[in-house]
């Protein structure tokens, strides 16, 4: 099992979620974000005087898949969430202990 | 020049100013005991101009109600884009209207057209000869201008540049909006001529609004997401329906300068205007509400203030013309067909228009021009304008097609003209500095893309606070 991570840009949201529903993952995890790598912020003005905004808006999504799955989730995300311009966003996998079904209480992959 | 000769000459547009102004006089010689408790009496010129100055006041405050409808029903990324274009078109399109707007509506050295009146221009004519009437008459023009002009920013929303939306306000207030004023409330427009009657302006103001957004509405195409490569429609959900619903009232209450104002003269009739405006607006809400439960399973909020602005579009043309149970009944169309048309255009037609300002404005404006010649009744127009002037009485009051056919042939006219006329000036616009800003900026957001800042800034991290 592992968790897989990814930060992505909010309208590409949609699309992901489309693209992990064909892969038959079904559940996930969203959170709206802020943050900035690379790409870093942009400036604003406010009655004449320039101000930066390191911080931007990003949609942080989690979803818990079975080992077999793993690579093509993150292929899925990678492609739908692709705009070929600076602050595409990342994803990170990560193990996964245990999972419990709080419902049922059944575990590990069955919980998923 | 009497003050009264004065009026007279200045509100041409109405013929009934004058009349108006006789009946009332009359009316006072003729109730003793009136006279009696009367102190000292307002010269009738002095009142005429305060009663327009008041319902001048309430229009001007339309245009927070359309900013706050808008922003609204959009999206917070666009909200400082929606104030900023809602600010700017009155703004602008004073100025122009100023410079050039009123002399080729109201000038009366023009054709049957387009006005002319090159001592109009400017406006100087009204302090040159102190003719304050005259000054009233413009302040009151110029926010029924503001108001035209200000529908097309909601179709438009979410998308549009702001540089073209400014080239845009300002051609509507100099040019469109006038030539077909000028037809219809010009003292020698043909359709004037003719017997139209569109008593506040529900052709003269919100069709021509709202036939100029549909054309623009086309030219630009829908927002990102709107709708899928598949076809089907994806709803855009807007950010503050409080506000929205705030921005509704402030049109509601706008609403009684824009109708009762448009008597253009301090006189009792104003008050069965009031009336039925009051009566219209109500049924239009109570019917899209009733309309959207049967459908959609819910009552549903934006839609019922929609139906609540249906019923005042609707009620614009025939509010000095109909009964108070004809004012009803024609809400409650309004506030039916607003559901239906806003559905149709979203779905069927697949235009973008996030706040339905196409249906309410430009369809309900055309059912209420058309409702003149339904519903109307020589016996209340009579009571505003003069046995040669007033209108005859419509289908269901046993008039006829004659009167009918003339709104038709008004509704028709002007919405040929006003498409055509606004979609040349929005292509003009699209070949030159391009109408829609770029796809990167319109998922960004307007406030940002077009003007630097956020409007909800205080949602952002950032090093100070």
């Amino acid at each position: 099992m592992k968790m897989i991570m990814a930060i992505i840009k909010p309208f590409k949201l949609e699309a992901v979620k489309d693209a992990l529903a064909d892969i038959q993952i079904e559940g996930m995890t969203v959170s709206e974000v802020k943050g900035f790598g690379r790409q870093k912020g942009h400036t604003e003005i406010y009655r004449g005087s320039e101000y930066t905004v390191d911080f931007l808006p990003k949609c942080e999504i989690m979803v818990a898949v079975p080992e077999e799955k793993v690579s093509a989730a993150v292929t899925a995300i990678t492609e739908a969430a692709r705009t070929g311009k600076i602050g595409d966003g990342k994803i990170f996998v990560l193990p996964i202990e245990t999972a419990v079904r709080i419902r049922t209480n059944e575990d590990g992959e069955e919980a998923l | 020049m009497t003050m009264g000769n004065k009026i007279l000459s200045v509100f041409r547009r109405h013929r009934r100013i004058g009349l108006m102004a006789l009946v009332g006089a009359v009316f006072m010689a003729a109730s003793p005991m009136r006279a009696d408790e009367a102190v000292a009496a307002l010269p009738q010129g002095t009142a005429d101009i305060l009663w327009l100055f008041i319902g001048a006041v309430l229009v001007f405050f339309m245009q927070a109600g359309f900013a706050m409808v808008e922003a609204g029903l959009t999206r917070a990324k666009n909200a400082s884009n929606i104030m900023m274009k809602n600010l700017m078109d009155f703004s602008l399109g004073a100025i122009f209207y100023w410079g050039i707007g009123y002399a080729i509506m109201y000038g009366e050295s023009g054709s049957s057209f387009m006005g002319w009146d090159s001592s109009y221009l400017f406006m100087n004519a009204a302090t040159d000869g102190q003719d304050f009437a005259l000054s009233a008459a413009w302040f009151f023009q110029v926010v029924f201008a503001a108001t035209a002009a200000t529908i097309v920013s909601g179709a438009m929303a979410e998308r549009t540049k702001f540089i073209s939306y400014v080239a845009y306000s300002i051609m509507i207030s100099a040019i469109l909006y006038p030539i077909t004023g000028h037809w219809i409330w010009g003292s020698d427009g043909w359709l004037s001529s003719m017997g139209m009657r569109d008593f506040a302006g529900s052709t003269v103001v919100h069709s021509v609004g709202a036939w100029a957004a549909l054309a623009g509405a086309i030219l630009i195409g829908p927002r990102l997401g709107k709708y899928t490569s598949d076809g089907k429609v994806k709803p855009i959900a807007g950010h503050n329906l409080p506000i929205a619903a705030l921005g509704v009232f402030i049109l509601w209450f706008g609403w009684f300068g824009f109708n009762a104002g448009s008597t253009l003269a301090a006189v009792d009739g104003l008050a069965h205007v009031s009336v039925t405006t009051a009566l219209a607006a109500s049924a239009g809400a109570v019917a899209a509400m009733i309309t959207t439960w049967i459908w959609f399973g819910k009552p549903d909020l934006s839609m019922s203030l929609n139906g609540t602005l249906a019923g005042l579009v609707g009620i614009t043309a025939p509010c000095a013309s109909v009964s108070t149970g004809s004012a009803v009944i024609i809400g409650l169309v309004a506030g039916f067909l607003v559901v239906v048309s806003c559905v149709f255009v979203d779905t069927k037609l697949k235009i973008d228009d996030p706040v339905g300002a196409i249906s309410v404005h430009g369809v309900c404006g055309a059912w209420g021009t058309l409702a003149v010649g339904l519903f109307g009744q020589h016996s209340i127009d009579v009571l505003f304008w003069d046995e040669k002037t007033a209108i005859k009485d419509g289908l269901f009051f046993g008039g006829g097609f004659g009167q009918l056919w003339t709104q038709l042939i008004g509704i028709v006219a002007v919405f040929a003209f006003a498409f055509c006329v606004a979609f040349a000036i929005f292509y003009l616009i699209k070949i030159t500095v391009g109408l829609r800003v770029t796809e990167e900026e319109e998922l960004k957001g307007l406030d940002v893309g077009e003007h630097g800042h956020e409007s909800y800034p205080d949602f952002t991290l950032n090093e100070e606070f």
